[in-house]
């Protein structure tokens, strides 16, 4: 592994509180030392930084990677293409697959296709239930011991109360996190899009915001009487983000992420029937995006997750109630958000640490900082440079953005996994 | 419907100016259609498909009908929906009837949007005949031709849409329509059959059939299916016929000599009563099928003269 220094970059570790120009050495694939005026060591590549940001390769709590079972949706390799072109070094696995990842051997596995592709590190989620089917425990103490960084039934809600009950409880005792799809079934069940104007102007069956604060608000409760910790993935209303609020002020362990679309999109993106906007859960009107929005700067939001969920063509050419749900995310992730802070409602040190250590924290991995000693996972991007999201060129398999046509400012000059260039 | 719209896909969006021609066209073949003398050369050499996913004898037969007085070679081609798997072949359907070089698709589908979907891929015109819970265009223009020939005019008149608007692509498409060409609109039914906001779409909303009907000049059912029950969304027929069921009793409540409407198939005893349904001279619901034809007559004339083929 050669060794080098990327100079000239603007240093951001959110983890550290740093923001400020310097350069960055790596050696044998860590992160040797950083800071201003470090120099040019003797036999070392120098790279030149350009002034560009320089922060952690990023840490993606929440995406869909095809394996196994949907193989020409996405595969792990093709899904590590589209991270590191995104800045992506560590993705979270949802284990909602076909098998789902109920077995120990499963949650080896994904773990080991991450390391085959050299720059993509796998961290599975189990699965919650056996088959993620919502009924009986699995076996999350062995998953755990294989590698599990949490349990979650993936994009399916837990829906009983008693079940949600003894996740928290059991989970709890193995110090893992529960994660939720924050939607209850009875009234999500059959829904298309977010019920309201629009939904009845398109005669699209509907799902009521409430379906969303009703499961936080229940799971809140849970985590009050377990003393467990529960992660709300995807929140996507004001209600239930005022429910979090109300939850850590108290002092739970209540967590919850968001994903691009929820701030940078809402409900009017699925008109002219485009499937590629039909989400789970769906997107919302616009008073509800902006509440998520506000939740990234004040902290109600933990993080940002890509939300990534290949689908292919047959998946959405299809009428809109009959189309999959779900969106592809991994390449946009990074700039979608950077929107947040050009509009100013973010600083860009808050919107990487929702992006980096914050996540890593989460799902329990060191990754997401630049601390000395550390492997040397980097992410280099340009926060001007522009480009537009087109359907059919993303990097990867999945190319079902729901961004199509969205022009963007911040690209990804550069990835590097464990000190090797992935990107760039 | 613009002179240089392709297909009719669904009333929203559709103008006054749009709306009345289309109308006068129509009512020019009703006359024709009793005198027996539509022109049949209009359409000749011309394929109309009609394509069904979705059971309905009432407009597949008026399509065809009105096909056939305008001299279309007339296909319909129903598709169970069972045996398509869940529209998956929707698509590959257009392909092929792009490859039979239709002129005119007329769609039915259980799917909110199919019908836009085709039209996105087929050379054809494509005519909404009722997608999901979203339109049903001709349904809205044969009933407002009807309200018309009895009324004269749609401006200023209220119209009372009653029954299971939720699940209604019917009342959708009327709503549009009527609130274009200026009448009030008030939706009427328990508040389970009422969708979200539907007041954005400019009606007022009411639970209660006395205030609902008050005053009204046109009364229009629509049809509650059995599965609502099933679902939940009203307890049972017998309570929804007595708070929501046309009879002579709620009937009175509305401006006197009042029409009288329904899309059909009717549920005679659940939204309406024998009674009211055989009206002599207030219901004009088998005027409705009548209008239907010619309406249908006008829609397939005006899209022939522009469609791609046109």
């Amino acid at each position: 592994m050669s060794d080098f220094l990327l100079a000239d970059v603007r240093l951001l570790d959110p983890a550290a509180g740093l923001d400020q120009p310097g350069d960055i050495l790596v050696r044998d694939g860590r992160i040797a030392d950083l800071g201003a005026g470090l120099g040019r060591p003797e036999g070392v590549a120098v790279i030149a930084g350009g002034g560009a940001v320089l922060c952690p390769g990023l840490v993606d709590m929440r995406a869909e990677l095809g394996e196994p079972g949907g193989a020409w949706r996405e595969t792990v390799a093709s899904a590590a293409l589209a991270a590191a072109a995104g800045g992506i070094t560590t993705v979270a696995a949802l284990p909602d697959s076909q098998p789902a990842l109920d077995e120990p051997a499963l949650v080896r596995l994904l773990r080991a296709r991450g390391e085959e592709t050299g720059s993509l590190t796998v961290l599975p989620f189990g699965a919650l239930t056996r088959g993620c089917r919502g009924e009986e425990m699995a076996e999350l103490g062995l998953l755990r011991e294989a590698g599990a960084v949490a349990f979650t039934d993936g994009a399916r809600a837990i829906g009983p109360a008693r079940l949600m009950r003894l996740a928290l409880s059991y989970a709890g005792m193995l110090g893992a996190r529960i994660v939720q799809h924050p939607e209850d079934p009875s009234l999500a069940e059959g829904g298309a899009a977010t019920e309201g104007e629009l939904a009845t102007r398109l005669g699209l069956p509907g799902i009521p915001t409430a379906a969303e604060a009703i499961m936080v608000a229940r799971d809140i409760a849970l985590a009050r009487l377990t003393g467990g910790a529960v992660h709300f993935a995807h929140v996507s209303t004001a209600s239930a983000l005022t429910l979090v609020r109300r939850a850590k002020d108290e002092g739970l362990s209540v967590t919850c992420d968001t994903a691009p679309p929820y701030f940078d999109l809402n409900e009017t993106a699925i008109g002219d029937w485009r499937t590629y906007a039909k989400l789970s859960p769906p997107l919302r009107a616009e008073a509800d995006r902006q509440a998520v929005a506000a939740a990234l700067a004040d902290g109600t939001i933990d993080a940002i997750a890509s939300d990534h969920q290949p689908r292919d063509a047959d998946d959405k050419r299809l009428p809109f109630a009959q189309a999959a749900a779900g969106g592809a995310g991994l390449a946009t992730l990074l700039a979608v958000t950077l929107a947040q802070v050009q509009s100013g409602g973010l600083t860009l040190l808050r919107a990487i640490e929702m992006l980096t250590v914050v996540p890593a924290r989460l799902l329990g991995t060191s990754s997401g900082t630049l601390s000395r000693g550390t492997p040397a996972d980097l992410c280099l991007f340009d926060p001007e440079r522009a480009w537009k999201v087109s359907a059919g060129m993303l990097p990867g398999r999945a190319q079902n953005t729901p961004f199509d046509g969205r022009a963007l400012e911040g690209r990804v000059l550069g990835t590097w996994k464990s000190g090797r260039r992935v990107f760039g | 419907m613009l002179p240089t719209d392709r297909h009719l896909l669904a009333i929203e969006g559709m103008l006054p100016p749009q709306i009345a021609p289309l109308l006068d066209l129509a009512e020019s073949y009703v006359l024709l259609n009793r005198t027996g003398t539509a022109p049949r050369e209009r359409l000749r050499g011309r394929t109309l498909i009609n394509l069904f996913f979705e059971d309905s004898t009432r407009t597949r037969t008026s399509f065809e009908l009105a096909g056939k007085r305008l001299g279309a070679d007339v296909i319909t081609m129903s598709v169970a929906t069972s045996s398509v798997n869940k529209g998956e072949t929707l698509l590959d359907t257009a392909a092929t009837l792009n490859a039979m070089q239709c002129d005119l698709l007329v769609v039915r589908h259980a799917a909110s949007g199919a019908p836009a979907l085709l039209a996105r891929k087929v050379e054809a015109a494509v005519i909404n005949a009722g997608d999901g819970t979203h339109e049903h265009p001709t349904q809205a223009l044969l009933d407002a031709l009807t309200i018309r020939r009895r009324r004269a005019t749609l401006e200023g008149l209220t119209v009372a849409i009653c029954g299971d608007v939720l699940h209604s692509r019917v009342a959708r498409s009327n709503i549009h329509l009527l609130t274009a060409m200026g009448s009030r609109v008030r939706v009427v039914g328990p508040p389970t059959l009422i969708p979200a906001e539907i007041e954005r779409l400019g009606v007022s909303v009411h639970h209660d059939m006395r205030t609902g009907l008050a005053g009204v000049d046109v009364v229009m059912m629509l049809r509650l299916q059995q599965e609502r029950m099933a679902r939940g969304l009203v307890p049972s027929a017998r309570e929804y016929f007595r708070f929501y069921g046309l009879d002579a009793t709620k009937l009175a409540w509305a401006a006197p000599g009042a029409l009288v409407m329904h899309p059909g198939p009717m549920n005679r005893g659940v939204e309406i009563s024998s009674d009211v349904a055989d009206h002599p001279t207030q219901s004009v619901i088998r005027e409705q099928v009548e209008m239907g034809v010619a309406v249908r007559m006008a829609v397939l004339d005006v899209l022939s003269r522009h469609g791609a083929n046109g």
